[in-house]
């Protein structure tokens, strides 16, 4: 019972983690499906959707609003806003004047973007990490007296109900809308839906507002959940997010949510039956795994050319 | 309804088409034929403004279209059958013809939809199966309905009858000489130059990137360079 218990506090840390993670493996998967390349400047959109939830949660509780879903609903809507305009940007500036030059190019023009972010909040907020307020308190306790206590807070359920809306509307977007319906095509074959009139411009930059907004949700819930942010708050989880999408396969929607709860759950059993040590070890480990034996990911598909 | 005048194409250093000229009128089906590498798809893809043409005028409806964006000309009444069908593969039957009528309102999708599965019903029964998984003719027969679910005034098709059985071709032509019924102005490529010139009110002869003969399809038919070189003597 009591392993039981220790097991599944481990499995709840994690698939909060991994929650979190598979919000922003969508802005990585998503970019790298219609564009094939990978948007290395997407962990800082995230850690600017975190700072700037933030800013606006600091900035209600100085006019003296503190109705916890308004502060939360308000914070998201702003966090997105600013988010998704970075995201905006960063296409226009680091890819698209290099658009289908050599890969190696945006590549590069895109890890220049990363820095310079990292280093613009590094001048304006300062490189000390700042204290989040924990807006979403308390939670349950599961277990007896004596023993192990498996708790589930109210700010993991925040995580879990909220990435569970964001999925379900962006699973619909996709399937159903007519945008939606563009992506697709516009990730099948770019020069086939601009031969069909479609301005493949657009639907690109669309593809990074969705994924940067949802970078933004992952960026407030974290850093409520961590209790601070800095600005290299955005690297590891980049990276461990880009590993997620790699993981599930990247291109693919489900991959990367799949992705994500997978590398969420082994690091939180990592920590909780090694050491916290060794969490980055076999994510990392994992993702090595996964390039050796099934390079296309979980759910990724070999791209097969039909003569 | 188009006109290239002198158009040049450069894929790099290397020019592909050496100034050609030619003219489709409203209401004609016009055939170029020519052999493999001789510029024919070089040519289609330089009207839909990708690669641009690096030389020459090219109108649509008397307006000029040289250096438009791919995205507006093909917002202008013009739409194409690509070389290779081009179907979305993951997406399906019905999905694949919306993107053809993107900027139409749903009541002008449906009516436009109702329209290609009555030319094709194959596709009506394939709905909504993905386009990936149907055969080389069928997908065909797609390629040709999304191009029309844009209700063009102008068709541009690229090698329709490419790699499928006679039997589709015989088909496929048949649909193309209706759609000519239709109004529809077409522009057609083609290997299979008897069929295309048999069906052509006039054709054009293109060879590495030059207009090498033009004349109306029948003349075209029976003419002897011609049938050396494309009808098999």
């Amino acid at each position: 019972m009591q392993d039981l218990l220790y097991f599944s506090q481990q499995l709840i840390n994690g698939l909060t983690i991994g929650s979190a993670y598979a919000l922003i493996a969508i802005g990585y998967t998503m970019v790298y499906g219609i564009i094939g390349m990978i948007n290395f400047a997407h962990g800082e959109i995230y850690m600017i959707g975190a700072y700037t939830a933030l800013i606006a949660i600091t900035g209600l509780a100085t006019l003296g609003i503190a109705w916890l879903p308004a502060v939360l609903i308000v914070a998201l809507i702003c966090a997105m806003i600013v988010s998704s305009a970075m995201g905006w940007a960063v296409e226009r500036t680091a890819y698209r004047p290099v658009r289908g030059r050599h890969r190696l190019i945006p590549l590069i023009s895109a890890i220049g973007m990363s820095i310079f972010l990292q280093n613009y909040v590094h001048l304006a907020q300062g490189s000390r990490n700042i204290g989040f307020p924990a807006l979403v308190e308390g939670g349950l306790q599961f277990g007896s007296g004596e023993g192990f206590q498996m708790s589930l807070s109210y700010m993991q359920i925040t995580i879990f109900i909220t990435t569970v809306i964001c999925m379900t509307a962006l699973s619909l977007f996709i399937s159903r809308s007519r945008i939606g319906r563009a992506c697709r095509a516009v990730s099948q074959d770019l020069g086939m839906a601009n031969l069909l009139g479609i301005d493949t411009n657009r639907i690109i930059s669309a593809t990074f507002v969705i994924g940067a907004a949802l970078a933004a949700v992952a960026g407030l819930l974290l850093g409520m959940y961590y209790g601070s942010v800095d600005p290299l708050f955005g690297f590891i989880a980049g990276l461990k997010a880009f590993t997620a999408a790699v993981l599930g396969g990247i291109g693919s929607i489900p991959g990367a949510m799949l992705g994500g709860l997978i590398l969420g759950v082994a690091e939180s059993l990592t920590s909780g039956y090694l050491s916290g040590e060794y969490k980055d070890v076999v994510s990392f480990g994992l993702l090595i795994l996964i390039l050796l034996f099934k390079p296309t990911g979980l759910l990724g598909k070999p791209e097969v050319e039909k003569i | 309804m188009l006109v290239l005048e002198d158009v040049h194409t450069h894929y790099g250093k290397i020019e592909a088409l050496h100034g050609v000229s030619l003219e489709v009128s409203r209401g004609e089906l016009v055939s170029l034929i020519g052999a493999n590498g001789a510029g024919k798809t070089t040519l289609l893809m330089t009207v839909c403004g990708s690669p641009r043409a690096s030389n020459g005028r090219i109108f649509l409806e008397g307006r000029e279209i040289t250096g438009d964006t791919t995205a507006n000309i093909m917002r202008s009444g013009m739409a194409i059958v690509p070389e290779g069908r081009r179907v979305f593969s993951g997406l399906t039957v019905e999905e694949n013809l919306a993107m053809g009528g993107f900027f139409n309102s749903k009541e002008e999708i449906r009516k436009s939809q109702a329209h290609v599965y009555e030319l094709f019903p194959r596709l009506k029964e394939r709905e909504h199966q993905r386009a990936g998984t149907m055969s080389g003719g069928e997908q065909q027969m797609l390629a040709i309905g999304r191009a029309l679910m844009s209700k063009p005034r102008i068709l541009l098709m690229d090698e329709p009858s490419l790699g499928l059985a006679p039997l589709v071709i015989k088909q496929i032509f048949e649909i193309i000489g209706q759609l000519r019924e239709e109004g529809i102005t077409i522009f057609l490529v083609e290997q299979n130059a008897h069929q295309a010139l048999n069906l052509a009110d006039r054709g054009y002869v293109l060879e590495t990137g030059r207009i090498r003969l033009h004349d109306t399809g029948k003349n075209l038919l029976n003419n002897p360079e011609v049938q050396a070189a494309y009808l098999g003597g």
